[in-house]
């Protein structure tokens, strides 16, 4: 804990005060009177709210931030190192760890490298099923957010309960399909790994049928609710020239209004075929970014709706798809797919060999964490903790 | 307590313990319960162990899925997660523990007052698991703090996790309070806080704890 002199203190700025209205004289001379030290707080690593092992330094004026180091690599795994001793495909279980929430995404979007690398087409019937598992995950993914948001919020638990009731039906798809609940290893260079049935494609249809219902209960019991708005609305501010700078992805992204999703730009997979909007915030606080994950979760339902309905029929798998002992001729590829969390990308350059050469992976979650700082500041611990569970950030992915 | 003179050594008190399944039955059955001390204290211990929440990977997600409306570990009274090291007896180890992290894992577990536990839960808590060849993974925490349960698999599903609870349970359950073996817990010349490893120049500093672990002696050998 470090003290030191706050200077150069103006009193004369009319700050806003504490509930947003101009601040009175009255208030000003109680904080001059009471004006010192700042005070220097490390949240983390082991602290409820900051989604595992990630450290903020916050320091303090009276409960303001006025500076905010994060601090991370408590989770740094070597995935990048792991992944160029390894063959291609056994990186592909890695991919799983790497992004916790998601792995069915983060596994297309290494699929998606590899095939690019070396130019291998994808059946019709895996690419409908890829954008499947990938909506399924984006549903998984931000219902996980939105109640891990209302915990920051200090609802002590039960939105939670309700997002996790939902995963866990996700999660039983998952399963019944892939064998795992979370660590799926489900796509392959040049397909899926398993074709669904008939009664695996009814539930899931009739799982995306009803999903509506509880966004409807979630948003009928919290998206109005005055303490929600009080507490996310003009909170964590981000306008779009710097969030562009810093080359935020993802719904933090459009949350400031910014028109970039992956799935319109590169309309990779089948996405063209695709009837959906992108959502766009206005204000870019954390109540436009809590805003965009419900919206882009009702697109995501009609995306799937329409896969299901027009899932063709056929191979799951190139029929000439190597896996095992795979080469890939000499170059270099950049996959990105528009994962939950922003633009998920890995790039590889290989020299022939059975592994890589240079594996990279452009995490969304770190790149969006580097602007904590700017939406922070002036702002109190409380929001602080809550705008970090706004960002949505997986430190299996920022740490790597 | 040492008695020298055998002459005044009480006859042993006639515990719980020494009357049969039977008659205990037989007396239950009639309205009289008879328990000892030492099974009543242990009886409410285990029943009531509060973890430390504390996520480090993929399996916290699990471990929180475990604590949530379908596995409900609030059935085993372990769902009262408290996210201070002082007020909690277990600590759930949950995912990969890097070398960074590994001084601070230590640091909480000596921060939590005995008697404690330490459940490792998934492969990487146990033996560094599918990142075990990375240059900046803890190959097991056991190298550094005693570890009660091993729960394999990556991660685990919650009810594997439930059922790592229940075996720490029965083992609570069947501590001694008094004797030649005692709890861990019971005897003061047991440590309670174990050296915080410090991340040196390569690698942490001690790479583990001699007095917790030590290499197998296959791999002493020259």
């Amino acid at each position: 804990m470090s003290t030191s002199q706050v200077s150069g203190f103006n009193t004369q700025v009319s700050a806003p005060g504490p509930f947003g209205g101009p601040a009175g004289p009255t208030v000003r001379a109680v904080h001059d009177q009471f004006h010192g030290d700042l005070l220097e707080v490390s949240m983390g690593p082991q602290h409820p709210s900051t989604h595992g092992v990630f450290r903020m330094v916050v320091t303090l004026d009276g409960e303001q931030i006025v500076k905010l180091k994060p601090v991370f690599g408590y989770l740094h795994r070597n995935h990048e190192k792991i992944a160029e001793n390894t063959s291609y495909l056994g990186s592909m279980p890695y991919t799983d760890r790497l992004d916790y929430l998601c792995s069915m995404s983060t596994n297309w979007a290494y699929a998606l490298a590899v095939e690019k690398l070396d130019g291998q087409p994808v059946p019709d019937r895996a690419q409908y099923l890829r954008i499947i598992m990938a909506e399924l995950t984006r549903l998984l993914n931000h219902s996980c957010l939105v109640g891990f948001l209302f915990n920051d919020l200090g609802t002590s638990f039960t939105p939670l309960l309700y997002a996790f009731r939902e995963r866990e039906k996700i999660l039983d798809l998952f399963e019944s399909l892939s064998g795992s609940r979370m660590m799926c290893n489900y796509q392959r260079f040049g397909g899926c790994r398993v074709d669904p049935s008939p009664e695996w494609l009814e539930a899931a249809r009739r799982l995306a049928e009803n999903y509506p219902r509880f966004l409807d209960e979630y948003e009928a019991m919290l998206t109005g609710n005055e303490i929600m708005l009080a507490r996310t609305q003009g909170i964590g501010r981000l306008n779009s020239t710097h969030a562009i700078n810093a080359g935020l992805t993802g719904p933090v992204l459009r949350a400031s209004g910014v028109d970039y999703d992956v799935r319109k730009i590169d309309g990779y997979g089948v996405y063209p075929r695709f009837d959906f909007r992108v959502p766009l915030g206005a204000h870019g606080d954390t109540y436009d970014r809590y805003m965009m994950r419900i919206l882009e979760m009702r697109e995501s339902v009609k995306i799937l709706s329409q896969a299901f309905r027009d899932l063709p029929a056929g191979p799951i798998m190139d029929p000439k798809a190597k896996l095992r002992g795979f080469r890939p001729k000499a170059g270099e590829a950049y996959g990105r797919i528009e994962s939950p969390k922003g633009e998920l990308g890995f790039y590889l350059i290989s020299d022939g060999s059975p592994n890589p050469y240079r594996y990279r992976v452009r995490p969304p979650s770190l790149i969006n964490l580097t602007l904590l700082e700017e939406m922070c500041l002036g702002h109190t611990v409380a929001d602080a903790v809550v705008i970090l569970g706004s960002i949505d950030i997986v430190l299996g992915e920022v740490d790597r | 307590m040492e008695m020298s003179d055998p002459a005044v050594t009480p006859a042993p008190f006639p515990a719980a313990g020494n009357i049969t399944d039977a008659e205990r039955e037989e007396l239950r059955r009639h309205g009289i319960l008879l328990t000892s001390l030492e099974e009543l204290y242990n009886w409410g211990r285990s029943n009531s162990i509060w973890p430390l929440q504390f996520g480090l990977a993929c399996c916290a997600i699990e471990m929180i899925a475990a604590a949530t409306a379908r596995f409900d570990i609030a059935r085993f009274g372990a769902e009262i997660f408290r996210p201070s090291p002082r007020q909690a007896d277990l600590m759930i180890v949950s995912g990969t523990v890097t070398k960074k992290m590994a001084p601070q894992v230590v640091r909480l577990w000596n921060q939590m007052p005995e008697p404690k536990y330490c459940i490792a839960m998934g492969a990487c808590a146990i033996s560094g698991g599918p990142f075990k060849q990375g240059y900046n993974v803890l190959k097991g925490i056991d190298r550094f703090i005693p570890v009660d349960i091993y729960i394999p698999g990556c991660p685990p599903r919650p009810e594997a996790l439930l059922h790592g609870l229940i075996q720490l349970q029965a083992q609570i359950k069947g501590e001694k309070l008094t004797g030649p073996d005692a709890a861990r817990h019971t005897r003061p010349e047991e440590p309670s806080e174990f050296p915080v490893p410090e991340y040196g120049a390569h690698d942490l500093e001690p790479p583990h704890n001699p007095d917790v672990w030590s290499p197998p002696a296959a791999l002493d050998k020259p």
